[in-house]
């Protein structure tokens, strides 16, 4: 049985503005031990896909319309609160984007560190900040002895995103969730920030749910790739075949548009257009007014994602006719 | 070789630090650009890279003389204009034009394209009022925006949409640099191709010289001629392109090379990677010697003894390395 099966999640906004269909339905699946990385452009539903999974969506004005996400027997999204609690910090933990915002500036390294610990385990303080110790030194903090009492503003942003990891990770949870932990990084410190993330899956054993913009970092981290485009799934394969046989006409334009795979000095690749606006009803598949390869069908049918070959699904209509 | 059209000569910009509150105390100096020199020739585009803090924004506000130099001197075709007076460099800002980072930011909420895009036209007299909504509607269709929208307001765009019109703006006054500073890093990575191919084909168009600040690579060298690395306020690595991120010589540009993940797993898995230990340091109180010496795998005694001059490597590269013949 897999680690987490997601079927058919659907997180709508309901603003003033109308309903914004931020996750129109995504089926996953992850294996334990497993690395997926989640890719798309800003506004495609990655981060909500992970937010509605963690409980983390505002409610009002989000919904999670309808979907299951079985967590090792636990549908995470119609389970009880307390059910919830004893999963998420110590089964499933998070990490985010900016260290800098996701840390309480008001207390002390320490004191954030082994909350987890408090809450979920049956631990002495005393105990706890040993453990606390111990996660610092794990994730390379030197002179952590010291540094544990520190507050976050005495570290940089590199150091932050380690202290995040250790409490994310001091529970030794099954599932890391990481959203886009290192771009608001130097590419120096994301190279330290991935190699610890590695080397933490390692020890661990743990999946990891990678949400990034960046196709380069998931190369070398994931096992398997999601794509996603306007609230869906619009390709999944593992990391390989997306980078060498991408089916679906959006990866390849993904793919096209990075500029150091392209030739110095040409005019690069770019997808024409804007994403859609997903408070619209679209019609057909979402990524067509932008695809070189659209017909009138693809204006017409919306296109189901499904498997290509063994393992790789992808959801275009012309693809899976074999037309291109 | 076309002329130089801005020449920086050992340009320092340090920030006091002050301690206490009534009687303040000077408390050392962050030595944020610490004796840059370089020259843009006309119509290049110079990539300038390193990592968050190393100066480079920095240096580019002191290129517009939005921050008083320390030292050294800032020549645009031939004026300098450290000393100049507030007037003499007002008027010079007219061929001196800068795009940021953030569009969200650097934009008037309250102000509709069409004010952004005329102000400057108004403040410099540059045409008659009756013809700035022309003017206007010419420069909106450079940037590839319809004049339609000119009475709309930036929230109503998106962010690459955005940054043309910041793009606009600094095209308004027919500058002849262009000071981009990050312009793309806060777009996607589509929207990033498309204001990168507009920026390129500008400058070709209009003969811009550019200097284009970035920490990603593989934007800089596809757009730039020549890239300067910084680090510490310092330039470490200066050279055509190519050269500096295909065979990166100084030990700084090498692990700044090899940190930029490759979009192809069988290469990221398999590459050799040198990953540096730690945060750059303090700019307040920087390591004896080499700056870089502290994380540098190569370091060696010496390397603590002097602070090491950019010397010539080769015909296009200079490298401010002492061990340089030697790795």
């Amino acid at each position: 049985m897999s680690l987490l099966t997601v079927k058919d999640l659907r997180t709508y906004f309901h603003t003033r503005n109308g309903v914004y269909r931020a996750v129109d339905g995504v089926d996953f699946h992850l294996e334990r031990g497993e690395t997926l990385g989640i890719v798309g452009e800003s506004g495609s539903g990655k981060s909500v896909t992970c937010y509605s999974l963690m409980g983390l969506v505002p409610q009002p004005p989000g919904r999670i319309e309808s979907g299951t996400a079985f967590f090792d027997g636990t549908d995470l999204l119609h389970c009880t609160p307390r059910e919830a609690r004893a999963i998420r910090g110590r089964r499933v933990a998070m990490i985010f984007q900016d260290p800098m915002t996701s840390l309480n500036p008001y207390l002390r390294i320490s004191e954030q560190l082994i909350e987890p610990l408090l809450i979920h385990e049956r631990i002495s303080r005393a105990a706890a900040l040993k453990r606390g110790l111990e996660a610092l030194e794990a994730v390379g903090i030197n002179d952590a002895a010291r540094r544990i009492h520190y507050y976050p503003h005495e570290f940089s942003g590199g150091m932050r995103q380690r202290v995040m990891i250790a409490m994310a990770l001091i529970t030794k949870p099954e599932l890391l969730i990481a959203d886009e932990p290192t771009t608001a990084l130097d590419v120096t410190v994301q190279a330290q920030i991935l190699d610890l993330i590695r080397k933490m899956q390692r020890d661990l054993g743990m999946a990891v749910i990678f949400i990034t913009h960046d196709l380069g970092v998931v190369s070398g981290l994931c096992d398997r790739v999601l794509v996603m485009y306007a609230g869906r799934i619009v390709e999944s394969s593992d990391t390989r075949t997306l980078f060498h046989e991408p089916k679906h006409p959006y990866t390849r334009a993904l793919q096209r548009s990075i500029p150091s795979l392209q030739p110095k000095g040409s005019e690069l690749f770019t997808i024409r257009g804007l994403p859609p606006d997903v408070s619209k009803p679209i019609a057909g598949c979402s990524f067509a007014p932008r695809c070189d390869f659209a017909v009138d069908r693809c204006r017409a049918v919306d296109p189901p994602l499904a498997e290509w070959k063994p393992g790789h699904l992808q959801a275009c209509l012309r693809v899976q006719a074999g037309e291109i | 070789m076309p002329e130089p059209i801005l020449e920086l000569k050992d340009v320092r910009t340090h920030f006091p630090l002050h301690r206490g509150f009534l009687f303040k105390r000077p408390a050392g100096t962050v030595k944020a650009v610490d004796g840059v020199s370089l020259t843009l020739r006309s119509g290049e585009v110079l990539g300038l890279v390193g990592e968050s803090g190393c100066g480079k924004s920095t240096l580019a506000r002191t290129i517009m003389q939005l921050v008083p130099t320390t030292g050294g001197a800032v020549v645009l075709e031939g004026r300098n204009l450290t000393q100049g007076s507030a007037e003499a460099v007002r008027r010079t800002r007219r061929d001196m034009q800068m795009v940021f980072q953030d569009p969200y930011a650097s934009l008037n909420p309250r102000m509709t394209v069409f004010a952004t895009l005329a102000e400057p036209l108004l403040v410099h007299r540059v045409c008659p009022p009756r013809e700035v909504a022309d003017r206007v509607a010419r420069l909106m269709e450079t940037v590839g925006l319809a004049p339609r929208f000119m009475q709309k307001y930036p929230h109503e765009f998106s962010g690459g949409q955005r940054q043309r019109i910041a793009i606009a703006r600094a095209l308004a006054l027919e500058p002849k640099v262009i000071i981009a500073d990050e312009p793309v890093s806060a777009l996607d990575v589509s929207i990033q191709a498309q204001i990168l191919n507009l920026l390129a084909g500008l400058g070709r168009k209009m003969n811009l010289s550019l200097i284009f600040i970035a920490h990603d690579l593989s934007v800089v060298k596809h757009i730039s001629d020549r890239v300067a690395v910084m680090y510490l306020g310092k330039i470490v690595e200066l050279g055509s392109a190519v050269d500096v991120i295909e065979r990166p010589r100084h030990p700084y540009t090498r692990a700044l090379v090899s940190a930029i993940p490759v979009p192809n797993p069988d290469i990221e898995r398999t590459r050799q990677r040198i990953v540096l230990p730690g945060d750059p340091p303090s700019p307040i109180n920087p390591p004896v010697g080499c700056a870089f010496h502290p994380r540098c795998p190569y370091a060696q005694e010496k390397c603590k003894a002097a602070v090491p001059p950019l010397i010539p490597d080769g015909p296009t590269r200079e490298v401010a390395c002492v061990r340089l013949g030697e790795i």
